[in-house]
């Protein structure tokens, strides 16, 4: 099945243009990395296939539907973890995840997993606000798996995290877990073991695109000089 | 440039599915019990929005008080300061209503979720309604306290009636402009401009049913032309939020 198609996908801001005529194919299961430095388009890709941003030309297919039309379709089953972690400040690890549960129709034992997964059973009654940014990524992973979601969208997923803690959010969004995968990345080293797929943006366009087993590390940091 | 990943090996691990999870959408009504009780969690934990609209509103009738260099009003003026110092007040609420899901992310949490976008709505106008609710138990009794001439507990049922008509179209049109404006950078200003001119016909209806229940001997119960409009009004606006609402959410 394939999980992601792009054609000719274009977004802009205003008179900026924030991505230009990406078009790419990838299998479900498969991990597509995407390169580039910082306002190259990667977060406005990961929006755009999130349906959370409607794309001003080309088209996409997610999952099997077409977007934005068919979006209704494919929420629910793509799980986002962005910059921001999409969580309250005030309430605590565990309200906010049975909120997000109770958007998906997860039950609360699949909380309560995730906590013990993620090693924060025990800070999950303090709010957000008092935790570590290693602390917050962890359950905004533990958020972004909740309903088991088919498609993961990441930016940098493992920024904050500590050793200890990759290992631990591994099993949830690492190749293991058989998921269809987008990772925003600016680790060459890092995101190519992660990747099938690799797109390089610079500027909005797509400047490398390639099956990762043929692209070098010293490629993807050219993107960024 | 298009390129492929390769497609004809099979994806290198196949998924397992998590159990506890349905993948089944949520009832809607589930969805807007959670969105209340998230709302009135985080109203409880910051205290952002209630204590300052019910201050706002003693502070406004304290402020009338001196200014107007009378201790007691009533009939039209009573009504008119009542109003307008609940429609200001309501507006510190509606400023507010969304900024914690626009500037935590919560916006997006909800959108991607397999959910009904009119939840949102009708949970965000039933926490607008909960805090103009609170509101008024505490501005109506500092109102009567430090401005009104007859005693209010001859106008307090049929005042009740009047009130909960104004706060449903309060809720609706608050609800719509704050969705509305707090995707823009002038959120603060743009909140008040939009909703100032549509909650008029609101002061005016609930100012006009209001004025015969706050005169000495008031004839009974509030003047059903105005209470017709006010319930006309809110259903007007409560469709057209319903309608509206979907496409503010949207990009």
């Amino acid at each position: 099945m394939i999980a992601l198609e792009l054609d000719g996908l274009a977004r802009n801001y205003g008179e900026r243009e924030a991505l230009s005529d990406v078009s790419l194919s990838m299998a479900a299961g498969r991990t597509l990395v995407v390169f580039g430095p910082n306002g190259a388009g990667k977060s406005t890709l990961l929006r755009i296939l999130a349906t959370l941003l409607r794309p001003h030309a080309g088209s996409l297919s997610v999952l099997g539907r077409s977007l934005p039309r068919e979006a209704w379709g494919v929420r629910g089953q793509i799980g986002l973890l962005g910059h921001e972690p999409m969580l309250y400040r005030e309430l605590s690890a565990r309200e906010n995840l049975r909120f997000h549960a109770r958007l998906h129709g997860v039950s609360e034992d699949r909380v309560e997993e995730l906590l013990e997964l993620l090693s924060m059973s025990h800070r999950a009654r303090e709010p957000v606000r008092a935790l570590s940014r290693g602390m917050v990524q962890r359950v905004a992973i533990a958020r972004a798996v909740l309903h088991d979601p088919e498609l993961l969208l990441l930016d940098e997923p493992y920024a904050n995290l500590d050793p200890a803690a990759i290992e631990l959010a591994g099993p949830l969004i690492g190749a293991a877990a058989g998921r269809t995968r987008v990772i925003c990345s600016h680790d060459p080293a890092g995101g190519l073991a992660e990747a099938d797929l690799v797109l390089g943006l610079r500027a909005g366009r797509p400047v490398l695109l390639r099956s990762a087993e043929d692209v070098g590390e010293a490629e993807i940091t050219e993107l960024y000089r | 440039m298009s390129a492929s990943a390769p497609q004809t090996q099979p994806p290198p691990v196949a998924m397992q599915r998590a159990e506890g999870v349905s993948h089944e959408p949520p009832r809607t009504s589930t969805v807007i019990g959670a969105l209340l009780r998230k709302e009135l969690l985080v109203e409880l934990r910051t205290l952002e929005s209630v204590p300052g609209m019910s201050l706002f509103a003693v502070t406004t009738f304290v402020v009338f008080h001196f200014a107007l260099n009378r201790n007691s009003i009533d009939g039209d003026e009573a009504a008119g300061i009542l109003w307008v110092t609940l429609l200001f007040a309501a507006m510190l609420g509606i400023n507010r209503l969304f900024v914690a899901d626009a500037d935590q992310g919560g916006f997006d949490g909800f959108l991607i979720a397999p959910v009904e976008r009119s939840a949102l709505l009708l949970a965000k106008a039933g926490t607008l309604l909960a805090y103009l609710l609170v509101l008024e138990i505490v501005a109506v009794p500092a109102f009567a306290l430090l401005l009104l001439a007859p005693p209010i507990s001859q106008a307090l049922p049929a005042l009740v009636a009047v009130l909960l008509l104004g706060d449903l179209g309060v809720a609706a049109i608050g609800t719509l402009v704050a969705a509305l404006a707090v995707r823009t950078r002038a959120r603060d200003l743009l909140g008040p401009l939009l909703a100032l001119p549509l909650l008029v016909p609101i002061v005016i209806g609930a100012a006009r049913a209001s004025s015969p229940l706050l005169v000495l001997s008031h004839p009974g119960g509030p003047p059903g032309r105005w209470m017709l409009l006010l319930g006309l009004y809110d259903l007007v606006f409560g469709l057209i939020a319903y309608a509206l609402f979907e496409f503010l959410l949207e990009d």
